[in-house]
């Protein structure tokens, strides 16, 4: 019991030193987050089960599931948690400490697709968005880009897609990279 | 004359959403609102960014944010993703020294500061609170008084908050779409999430979502459905034929951006509005106010 109280208070310390994490320790479990959450059910833990096991000190199992990765951002659980924990930001801290620590699950494709579209921002300062969608296939399942033919054509008949990627001045590129270097280094201590 | 900083974000800018970039502009030209686009502005990061890595998110938006403090004026932007992630870093700021010192450290890497004075707007915001719902009426030309609108406000736009509308009912477009002489139909699931940007690694579940929103416009009456977010317009429109196959549905409702629709009560043609970038196509749908004719 020893060990696992120690580990809980590193991990929970761990989480509330990134921003958006701070509040973890106020959740009261009320599983308003989970009555909330439109993806709940498809998580391994449900947000509030995910609380409760990260304040136990459950790291590498809350770290390796795939809950956080089924958080849309829709912020509904932030704006209804009767006591401020922000659940949304946690969910992207865990993400970025599941990453951090090489546990993010490999059975959903989520952590490939941002880890695509943030290497893209981090090295375009832009967001090409066909650059992403071939990355992205490319990397995880070439076979699944079949899928999305059909969708492919409809968008070019539609001008939706544009070939053409912004890019920022090479000066301005320089110093976004130095200032999320910087951003990378100083991270979550 | 009205003056902002303008933030395209990358979507409205050169992605799938060209269009609502296109009729944010005519609309806001309309309205006597004079847009200064950021100069070298750098993408939002989004959410993907800030599941990997939380600090260098805020400090993409705070970059942004710093270039706009230089100018003094509110920063605007259509897109809601774009919008949050700008809006974030200054409650951040704002709730803590500790993040305000460590953005500031890394931004000095780059040569920027960001002291956390800008504010930052959605479109929709500025449009009905600072031009208002009478002004707008005011430069209504084209009758639209058979369009029933079902407004799809999403999430980021109201949530977390606190915004300019109430988190989880929020009445904004059903007062503009009455302003614009459209009929605002019920619409329970407006601010429920479409599944983002899941629909790439997890099509299923943001097909399943986009479905309800289908499902339940259409049944309260809705022709065709307006929205505040480009990655919104792309999974209500562009994946309505994988939803329809793989629900079995036969949905055929066009999606506008809400710009669209204030650009077509305002008169401005079809081209410049862009929508023919509709995968669903809104022709059907408005060719009955065009006949409908003006005024009335």
């Amino acid at each position: 019991m020893e060990t696992k109280e120690k580990t809980s208070n590193t991990f929970v310390d761990e989480i509330c030193s990134i921003p958006g994490g701070e509040e973890i320790r106020l959740c009261i479990q009320c599983g308003t987050c989970t009555g909330s959450c439109p993806n709940a059910d498809k998580m391994q833990y449900a947000p509030r089960q995910l609380i409760a096991m990260a304040r136990a000190g459950m790291r590498d199992e809350v770290l390796s599931s795939n809950s956080m990765w089924y958080c849309a951002s829709c912020y509904l659980c932030t704006v209804r948690c009767p006591r401020d924990i922000k659940p949304t930001d946690l969910m992207h801290v865990l993400e970025c400490l599941a990453g951090r620590h090489g546990l993010s699950t490999k059975k959903n494709k989520t952590p490939a697709m941002y880890q695509t579209f943030s290497s893209l921002v981090y090295g375009t300062g832009g967001m090409p968005e066909m650059g992403l969608m071939l990355r992205y296939y490319l990397k995880t399942n070439p076979f699944k880009a079949m899928g999305m033919i059909p969708t492919a054509f409809a968008m070019i008949r539609h001008g939706r897609i544009s070939l053409k990627a912004r890019k920022l001045k090479p000066e301005s590129q320089r110093q976004l990279k130095a200032i999320l270097d910087k951003a990378k280094e100083l991270g979550g201590s | 004359m009205k003056y902002y900083t303008y933030y395209p974000g990358c979507s409205c800018e050169d992605g799938t959403a060209t269009a609502y970039g296109m009729s944010a502009l005519a609309v806001a030209k309309a309205l006597d609102i004079e847009l200064h686009e950021l100069e070298d502005w750098n993408c939002c990061g989004s959410s993907p960014y800030n599941a990997v890595d939380e600090l260098g998110s805020l400090c993409l938006a705070a970059r942004n944010l710093s270039l706009a403090e230089k100018k003094g004026l509110d920063v605007v932007t259509p897109c809601s993703s774009c919008y949050i992630m700008l809006d974030r870093v200054n409650h951040h700021l704002k709730e803590s020294p500790k993040v305000r010192a460590k953005v500031n450290e890394a931004l000095a890497a780059g040569g920027f500061e960001y002291k956390g004075t800008v504010k930052t707007r959605h479109m929709l915001d500025i449009f009905v609170n600072d031009v208002g719902y009478d002004a707008i009426k005011s430069k209504v030309k084209r009758n639209l008084s058979e369009l029933k609108v079902a407004p799809y406000y999403g999430c980021q736009v109201v949530r977390p908050g606190p915004g300019f509308d109430h988190p989880e009912n929020p009445q904004t477009m059903e007062r503009l779409i009455e302003s614009l002489g459209a009929k605002a139909t019920p619409f329970p699931l407006k601010a429920r999430c479409c599944g983002g940007s899941l629909v790439i690694p997890e099509e299923d579940v943001a097909l399943e979502l986009t479905y309800k929103l289908l499902e339940n416009a259409v049944s309260n009456g809705a022709e065709c459905i307006i929205t505040v977010c480009p990655l919104c317009q792309v999974n209500l429109d562009i994946y309505q034929g994988k939803v329809n196959k793989k629900f079995k549905s036969n949905f055929k409702i066009p999606v506008l951006f809400f710009t669209q629709l204030m650009g077509l009560a305002f008169g401005i043609d079809n081209k410049t509005l862009g929508l023919e970038k509709c995968v669903v196509s809104p022709d059907k749908v408005l060719a009955k106010s065009s006949t409908a004719g003006k005024g009335g």
